[in-house]
């Protein structure tokens, strides 16, 4: 019996010829990841333990994404805090505002995630990740202090679950709506504690922005880490990024999955996640007369060129409806300044939005955009549980750049392909 | 000890346990989230929850992010056992490590109401509902975990492996 990526992995990091799913095993970690909440507490953990030095200064990856620009008096002091630890522990990946973006766009962009690495951090998008081949998961803060001094974690090998997706996907259709169309079947448990492994055609067709954000979102299935074998756009991404040396791994053709999953790509339409859960997908063209107030474009999710290029075709000599704020959040600083010379900013501005920095935003209810009591989102984060993004009675549908740039410039929620 | 159990559903996400907005520099006062646990979901929880009780809930308890807060929040609150049909894996982690034992059962997840009288037996491995009259198992936790609860938790094992005396 062959072995899976995941397993493949693992046994690396465990310094094991192999593992199978249930195995406990002690991880070697390539990279722990936090950032300014997380990535603070954990420091304050490892100060609690009384722990002096971390593993390796070069493998722990700091940036501050969520409460940045500082919006309180109590987030200045942990933005504060963060710039402390990180000079304390001597910590050289650290990206500062200004310097940085949100984790999961920045680290990969660095060249600092690489195929074959075992990646904890403090965030459950972590899973991000796996969409170069690398296994990778969020952890609490507990956790990542543990990972921090050590370099090793205990991890649970998982179970595979296989997603192939033949076929070519249809004009305006992205990976957002592959990824919405598999919660929307298999629910926000439909993979507990599994690793989600996606392949097929429409999959290999994706460049790595669209990877990033299938397995983003594999947390949102509830799944330990969401991966994509290594192939030649994966060995480009990198080419432009790092010179260290990494592991390709790959399935085994008589790999054990405990199920598997295989769908059409071009019987996918556009999607939207109707409130409050990612598992309520349905086709954006039959969700009629949802009026929204607010268009969000960017996150850990959706923040990457393509992300922008999709909604700047979109929003190119139109306008936001009146009554709607359309607001756009480049990933990280490189990708907000690739946008500028591109033309992209120009056209989002001349449309009406607001073109924000280089972070989380609203996507969590931090600042910059949170909802008022009864009013309606679009979003193209991760998440649409009630209050998310701001009041309890606030809904958010989730969908592609495209989908929420439509929906901007229509004030309610529409297919793309739609557009007038 | 008995507390009353406080109802939920199925996929309690961690949003809905502790709101982000919450979360600047959490861990410098982790006892402040005690009044947040809860707030929009269940406004009425932090105010009425007394040490002992317990949370019962359904499927996927704690999903969402991963952040240690939601856990931290409820232990605050004085509750200790969290009882669901099943866990989000990141909250089961981080509940261990904060000292809220999260308890896997099925059966009492679903014939508990809101208010019963609980008691757990942790040496029998049981839950016994004083209302109701009956008595639930629940799934142990793995013998790696176990283990290293009875050698105090992670943090404890960190410093042993680094031969840091905590003083």
């Amino acid at each position: 019996m062959g072995a899976t990526i995941t397993e493949k992995i693992l046994a690396k990091a465990a310094r094991l010829d192999k593992t199978v799913p249930g195995d406990i095993v002690n991880a070697r970690i390539d990279a722990v990841i936090g950032h300014d909440i997380s990535g603070t507490a954990a420091f304050r953990e490892l100060e609690k333990m009384k722990v002096s030095s971390v593993f390796d200064r070069d493998r722990i990856l700091i940036t501050a994404d969520h409460f940045v620009p500082s919006p309180t008096l109590e987030a200045a002091a942990q933005f504060k805090d963060l710039g402390a630890f990180v000079a304390r522990y001597g910590i050289t990946n650290w990206f500062e505002q200004g310097r940085g973006g949100i984790c999961h766009a920045i680290f990969p962009e660095q060249g600092l995630i690489r195929p074959g690495a075992t990646v904890v951090g403090g965030d459950s998008h972590t899973c991000t990740y796996g969409a170069l081949g690398a296994f990778a998961t969020g952890m609490g803060v507990t956790d990542i202090a543990a990972a921090m001094a050590l370099g090793e974690i205990w991890l649970r090998v998982p179970a595979s679950v296989k997603f192939v997706f033949d076929g070519a996907m249809k004009r305006m259709v992205t990976a957002k709506d592959l990824i919405l169309h598999v919660i929307g079947r298999i629910g926000v448990d439909g993979a507990l504690y599994r690793a989600m492994e996606f392949a097929g055609e429409a999959v290999r067709s994706l460049s790595m922005d669209g990877r990033f954000t299938m397995c983003n979102m594999a947390i949102e299935a509830g799944a330990k880490s969401g991966i994509i074998e290594p192939d030649e756009v994966t060995l480009n991404y990198l080419r432009e990024r790092t010179r260290q040396p990494f592991s390709v791994f790959r399935s085994d053709a008589d790999a054990a999955y405990e199920r598997e999953y295989r769908w059409d790509a071009s019987q996918i339409p556009p999607l939207v996640a109707l409130p409050h859960s990612p598992a309520n997908a349905a086709p954006a063209a039959e969700v009629r007369d949802v009026r929204i107030d607010q268009a969000v474009i960017g996150s850990c999710t959706n923040g990457r060129m393509d992300d922008l290029r999709a909604a700047a075709e979109i929003l190119k000599g139109r306008r936001v409806a009146r009554g709607v704020r359309l607001l756009v959040f480049p990933a990280t600083q490189a990708i907000s300044l690739q946008a500028a010379r591109e033309g992209l900013t120009e056209i989002f501005l001349e449309a009406g939005a607001t073109v924000a920095p280089p972070v989380c935003g609203p996507c969590l209810g931090g600042h910059m955009g949170i909802l008022a009591d009864g009013e309606t989102a679009v979003s193209t984060t991760n998440r649409n549980f009630a209050g998310r993004m701001g009041h309890k009675n606030s809904r958010i549908y989730l969908a592609s750049p495209y989908t929420a740039a439509a929906s901007a410039v229509a004030g309610c929620i529409l297919d793309p392909r739609e557009v007038n | 000890m008995a507390g009353r159990a406080w109802k939920f559903g199925n996929d309690v996400d961690t949003d809905a346990i502790i709101p982000g907005r919450f979360l600047t520099n959490w861990n410098k006062h982790p006892e402040r989230l005690k009044d947040f646990c809860f707030a929009d979901a269940r406004p009425e929880f932090a105010a009425g929850v007394r040490p002992g009780d317990v949370v019962v809930a359904g499927r996927n308890f704690g999903c969402g992010s991963s952040r240690e807060g939601a856990p931290v929040a409820i232990r605050m609150t004085g509750v200790a056992v969290v009882i669901a049909s099943s866990f989000a894996r990141i909250f089961f982690r981080n509940a261990i490590n904060v000292g809220l034992l999260p308890l896997e059962s099925p059966e009492a997840a679903q014939d508990i109401r809101d208010g019963d009288l609980l008691e757990i037996d942790a040496v029998k491995g049981e839950i016994r509902n004083l209302t109701g009259g009956r008595a639930y198992a629940f799934k142990p936790l793995p013998a790696f975990l176990q283990e290293m609860l009875a050698g105090g938790g992670l943090a404890r094992y960190v410093q042993r492996r680094l031969g840091i005396t905590d003083c």
